[in-house]
């Protein structure tokens, strides 16, 4: 805890990352540290999605130039399971439907997985199933989706639920939400938000990529960041986000041409 | 065309590199007849076993029949393979036993039932599998059947083919090739005429089988045919549910595999019917492994009467076989469950028959193929509504998911519809496990190969969900051990 | 040279006095010796065993019979040509070519275009002989084809359609072969040889019609090549009578990023066969299948249509509708083919179909043959007769039982009629099918 403490969580420097030879990302430069959260705000196609899911691995994504260290350590030598393993967390902004896998199944393989890499026994069914429980509960999540198959089937707010319970099993020190937001009527809003709220502490950091700054209501963000045209052209406070949203992007895009 | 022999192949070494750990060979003394086939080896099979002489006739009508077709197997199947040269097979081949065969488990050869334990089949009455009564068949011969007494207490009859022949003549009589005459294919009519063993089943009136009931079939002999005949019956009102396991060893010959199962349902009777199917399927290269051309076929003869087939194909080197369901009965139903995966050389042509003449008759396939390697999967299958079928109802779902660029997923319905007012549906779709589907399992930590299996696993859920608890277990075990070193 | 055939004597007869009164034009004649040849060894497919091919279709009705090659009788093959109009879908704006009973009428040409080029094969061979003789029979293989043998044996003459980068799509051919009935027992073999250059567009329609009240016999084959980016929409219509027999024989080459869009409609034969074959052959190519038959009485249709991807990111459509009443039978039979390094192929099959009595019959075969693991590709097929619910519907809401039912076997053929953009022959297609449908649905009314 003290070791991380030191450095920043995340660091990227200068990350320059394109898409089926498009590139998309032009020098992002960002440093979260343990306990904060950011919120990476930007318009369409502005590259926030591509920003949370070459975090991830995601193979589409191919990093042209530039360094990510997460706790220090080269992030994009690793495997997207291994950066799962050492608590990099990405809720998708379209999460997969895996057809015939069981939600129980599918959790349970990767909280253990996660164990093993951190050298503890894997969970007992029974141990297990009690853990579910508690996290389903903490997160206000109908326990039925825990019992389908994994997101077959779920509606768009179903899906976005689900993720939050994953990311509530999983614990992760950081977690990427991708768009998270959007397509939640109010409701589901406020609950995917007091799940994200009941997860965070001093020793985990959180990234929000958002369109709006509506869920920021729920969730406050240390820092804000702008993201146009694939480079963080403004970082600044919460209020940054309402700024925003009186004035739009176009105010951004004035401003930085 | 080649003349390369399957069936005699070098068998000088046992050096095949596979995984199937199955495959290991047991020293039993065996008594075999001589390779060929003509209508002596037909009389030695009968009068070996002692048959009486309506079957011995049934027999060599069969033989005949098939000598007629003048070696000509069928050839519409998306299947290819050396010709098979049918008079280098020894047709009977049996474990030597005393005399008059084991009276109890005490005087079945040590060295059988070891090789039964080690496929985790123990025959032991203080061990044997709770739940289900097991009939273990070694090179078509029925070596022992465990829970006889307690089945026979409710009017059960369990055992082998053989004893049924001499126990229960009539039945046998009765319904031997009423479903799968001799004259239905080539390989019907071969099996009719040298069957050597199987299992029998009957239950009898308004009575619910208990326990599971299992046939483990294990093929040991070099250079034999395998030809097992089974039949079950299900009188009125009566449910049965039957599991049917298969193994052999390795070998760097191939082995003729070419049973027949019948079952008759009658009036609101339910036939279950469960294969795991797991013979050894030629190892990596596509050297050896076991030929597998089986016919299949339930009568829902009775009112409300079902059945139901089950199957998960993983072994055998060229399968064949179309588990069927006559829908004779006013309202029958009839079921089709599968997976059959395919890899490395392995070659499956597999699927069902749904002949609905019976009103109100419905039917539901759902099959699941996956093909990695090399392998060619084909389903084919024939969904047949006549005339008198009013209210016929048929479904069909055929998935196909493909692993790698090198492997072939092939579907070939076939769609006869003769009344107006049946209602047909066929879906298909071809797919592979998506790169999104794998990411997000990455993304929550877990491995590449762990999450194919678990993708591939959730593609069989349906049908594994139809099995009996403990298969469904070992049929997603065998998936996994089939799959090693192709995923990831 | 050609042995006689003991086994078709009729055909052997016609084949000695195909284009003998005629200045012979060598290619032609060159093509005609080994497809004989090739005849003779192998017939027609009249085997009833191990003949996947044809196996919901027994041949022998027509291997049976007897026909009169038509060119070879001498009549007056003056029907007013006027009078197609009440047979075939025509426009003032569309480019014609007519043959009456395989016999060329010149006197339909009125009009022509720099950009599209309408001729017989005769004319083509003066004009384009190496463009003929590269592709005429490319495509059209019939080492395993009595019927594409027989059709290539007895090559006289054809329609020949090229469509240069200049052309519109607005461009309609209207290509007409009619049986005129004044030969009993007749058989022609239409040809049709297409070519659309890199680049063009084109409208083409393909109308077999006969007004034969004895038997006859249509043996047709068509071939259309389609180059890169080039666009064909394709009509073929068969208007046969009762005793009508039709073997019509179509392949199609599509190279990279063209687009084929075909639809055919089958009415009235006694034993049709729509047998379509399309290659993808180049990169990106697009191709969308569909058709409608009508089955009456005791008439038999049955359509081989098969899709084979072998190159990459190519998509295809194949959706066929059937509508089946009396005792007659209809058969799909489709087959997409995906080859191994047809990679990213999107490929989706349909068959539905309307059983309206209950002694008619289909037997469909949806395929699909796939070796390329990164692919969408899908079939589905219902064969069933008007939804109860549905007619119970429109009859609470006071429509009589006869009148709801034939709007709903309307709805179910107009999927694919509104497929047609060609206004006049959208128009002719719906009221052929208006004069059919109200009799089906008169037996259909039976049934309830």
């Amino acid at each position: 805890m003290v070791n991380q403490a030191i450095s920043p969580l995340l660091q990227i420097v200068d990350l320059c990352v394109s898409v089926e030879d498009q590139q998309i990302l032009k020098g992002v430069n960002l440093t979260v540290n343990a306990g904060e959260v950011h919120a990476i705000m930007g318009p369409n196609g502005s590259g926030k999605s591509t920003l949370a899911n070459s975090l991830a691995g995601r193979p589409e994504y191919s990093v042209v130039s530039g360094e990510v260290l997460y706790r220090g350590e080269d992030l994009l030598a690793l495997e997207p399971e291994d950066r799962a393993r050492r608590g990099l967390f990405l809720a998708f902004q379209y999460p997969m439907e895996l057809p015939g896998v069981r939600a129980w199944q599918f959790l349970k393989a990767a909280v253990d997985a996660k164990r093993q890499h951190n050298g503890e026994e894997e969970m007992s069914a029974r141990e297990f199933d009690q853990f579910l429980k508690d996290k389903v509960s903490q997160v206000d999540i109908d326990p039925e989706l825990s019992r389908r198959n994994v997101n077959e089937g779920f509606s768009g707010g179903e899906k976005k639920r689900n993720e939050i319970l994953q990311m509530a099993m999983l614990e992760p020190d950081l977690a990427l939400l991708d768009e998270t937001d959007s397509g939640l009527d109010i409701d589901a809003l406020r609950i995917v938000s007091e799940g994200v709220n009941k997860l965070r502490n001093p020793s985990n950091a959180v990234v929000l990529v958002t369109h709006y700054q509506r869920i920021l209501n729920y969730i406050t963000p240390d820092f804000v960041h702008v993201l146009v045209d694939g480079r963080i052209v403004r970082s600044g406070g919460a209020d940054l986000a309402h700024e925003l949203e009186e004035k739009g992007y176009d105010w951004i895009r004035e401003m930085v041409s | 065309m080649s003349t390369q022999k399957i069936i005699s192949r070098n068998t000088s070494s046992d050096d095949l590199a596979s995984d199937y750990k199955w495959g290991f060979t047991i020293d039993i003394e065996e008594d075999a007849a001589p390779k060929g086939l003509n209508e002596d080896i037909v009389r030695l099979i009968s009068a070996k076993k002692e048959e009486p002489e309506w079957l011995l006739e049934w027999r060599l009508k069969a033989f005949r029949h098939w000598m007629r077709q003048n070696f000509e197997e069928p050839s519409w199947a998306h299947l290819s393979h050396p010709v098979i040269d049918f008079q280098d097979i020894h047709y009977y081949a049996a474990p030597k036993t005393k005399e008059d065969g084991p009276k109890s488990l005490d005087e079945v050869d040590p060295e059988l039932i070891e090789a039964f334990n080690k496929l985790g089949i123990p025959l032991d009455e203080q061990k044997k599998m709770t739940g289900v009564a097991v009939d273990a068949v070694l090179d078509s011969v029925s070596v022992a059947t465990t829970y006889q007494d307690m089945l026979e207490k409710s009017g059960i009859i369990f055992c082998s083919m053989s004893e049924a022949v001499k126990n229960h003549p009539e039945l046998v009589r009765k319904y031997l090739g009423s479903v799968v005459p001799y004259t239905d294919n080539f390989y019907a009519s071969l099996n009719s005429a040298v069957f050597s063993d199987g299992s029998f089943a009957y239950i009898p009136k308004g009575v619910r089988c208990p326990i599971e009931l299992m046939t483990y079939f294990r093929i040991n002999a070099e250079e034999s045919g395998q030809f097992e005949r089974t039949l079950i019956v299900a009188e009125e009102a009566s449910y049965v549910s039957y599991l049917e396991g298969c193994t052999a060893p390795m070998r760097k010959s191939t082995q003729l595999h070419a049973a027949v199962v019948e079952l008759i349902a009658l009036d609101d009777a339910e036939i279950k019917y469960s294969t795991l199917q797991n013979w050894f399927p030629g190892d990596k290269e596509g050297v050896g492994g076991v030929y597998n051309f089986v016919t299949k076929r339930g009568k829902a003869a009775g009112r409300n009467s079902k059945i139901s087939w089950t199957q998960v194909e993983t072994g055998s080197a060229i399968t064949w076989k179309y588990p069927s369901v006559v829908l004779q009965g006013d309202n029958s139903v009839g079921e089709f469950y599968s997976v059959a995966l395919v890899n490395n050389y392995q070659q499956a042509d597999t699927g069902t028959k749904m002949i609905h003449i019976g009103k109100n008759t419905k039917s539901t396939i759902v099959a699941k193929g996956i093909s990695a390697g090399k392998a060619e999967n084909t389903y084919r299958g024939l969904v047949k509504i006549n005339a008198s079928a009013n209210g016929a109802k048929n479904f069909t779902q055929c998935d196909s998911l493909l692993i790698g660029d090198q492997c072939g997923a092939h579907t070939v319905p076939y769609i006869e519809v003769k009344n107006p007012t049946a209602q047909m549906e066929h879906e298909a779709t071809t797919s592979k496990v998506s790169d999104d589907q794998l990411f997000y399992c990455q993304q929550r930590g877990i491995g590449v190969e762990d999450a194919h299996y678990m993708i591939i696993n959730g593609f069989c859920r349906g049908i594994f969900q139809e099995l009996p608890f403990e298969f469904a277990m070992e049929a997603s075990q065998l998936l996994k051990v089939s799959l090693e070193g192709t995923v990831g | 040279m050609a042995e006689i055939s003991s086994k078709y004597p009729q055909y052997t007869h016609d084949y000695h006095l195909v284009g003998s009164d005629k200045t012979e034009t060598t290619l032609l004649e060159e093509m005609r010796q080994p497809a004989w040849t090739v005849f003779n060894n192998i017939g027609l497919p009249t085997a009833r065993r191990g003949n996947e091919k044809w196996k919901y279709t027994d041949v022998r009705p027509i291997a049976n019979k007897t026909f009169v090659y038509a060119p070879n009788v001498s009549i007056d093959r003056g029907l007013e040509l006027k009078s197609l109009e009440n047979f075939t879908p025509n426009s003032d704006d569309w480019i014609n070519l007519v043959f009456i009973d395989g016999v060329y009428q010149p006197r339909a040409n009125k009009k022509i275009l720099d950009s599209v080029e309408v001729s017989t094969l005769h004319e083509a061979l003066e004009n384009h002989e190496e463009l003929v003789k590269k592709y005429l029979g490319r495509e059209a293989d019939y080492s395993e084809d009595g019927f594409t043998a027989l059709n290539t044996a007895f090559i006289e003459d054809g329609a020949f359609v090229l469509a240069s980068e200049s052309s519109e799509e607005n461009t309609v051919v209207n290509l007409v072969f009619l049986t005129s009935g004044q030969v009993s027992d007749c058989v022609t073999y239409p040809r049709v040889l297409l070519i659309a250059q890199p680049g063009s567009h084109l409208s083409v329609i393909e109308n077999y019609v006969s007004l034969c009240e004895s038997s006859s016999l249509t043996n047709s084959v068509t071939e259309i090549y389609v180059e890169e980016n080039a666009t064909i929409k394709h009509y073929r219509i068969c208007l046969e009578k009762a005793h009508g027999f039709h073997v019509g024989v179509s392949r199609v080459c599509q190279e990279a990023d063209s687009t084929f869009i075909s639809a055919s409609f089958a009415l009235g034969a006694a034993i049709g066969r729509n047998d379509f074959h399309v290659l993808l052959d180049g990169e990106g190519a697009n191709c969308e299948l569909s058709g409608l038959y009508l089955t009456l009485n005791d008439q038999h249709q049955d359509n081989f249509i098969s899709i084979d991807h072998a190159k990459p990111n190519g998509t295809s459509r194949l959706f066929y509708k059937g509508i089946l009443d009396g005792s007659s039978k209809a058969v799909f039979g489709g087959n997409v083919i995906v080859r191994k390094n047809a990679q990213k192929t999107d490929a989706q099959q349909t068959d539905k179909n309307l059983l309206l009595s209950d002694s008619a019959e289909i037997d469909s075969k949806p395929s699909l043959l796939i070796y390329a693991d990164d692919v969408v590709c899908g079939h589905g097929a219902t064969a069933g007769h008007i939804d109860e619910d549905t007619l119970f519907y429109m009859r609470s809401r006071g429509l009589d039982a006869e009148t709801a039912s034939r709007i709903l076997i309307h709805a179910f053929a107009a999927e694919i009629l509104d497929k047609v953009d060609l206004l006049p022959l959208g128009e002719f297609l719906n009221n052929i099918y208006d004069e059919y449908i109200p009799s089906a649905t008169l037996s259909f009314g039976s049934v309830q």
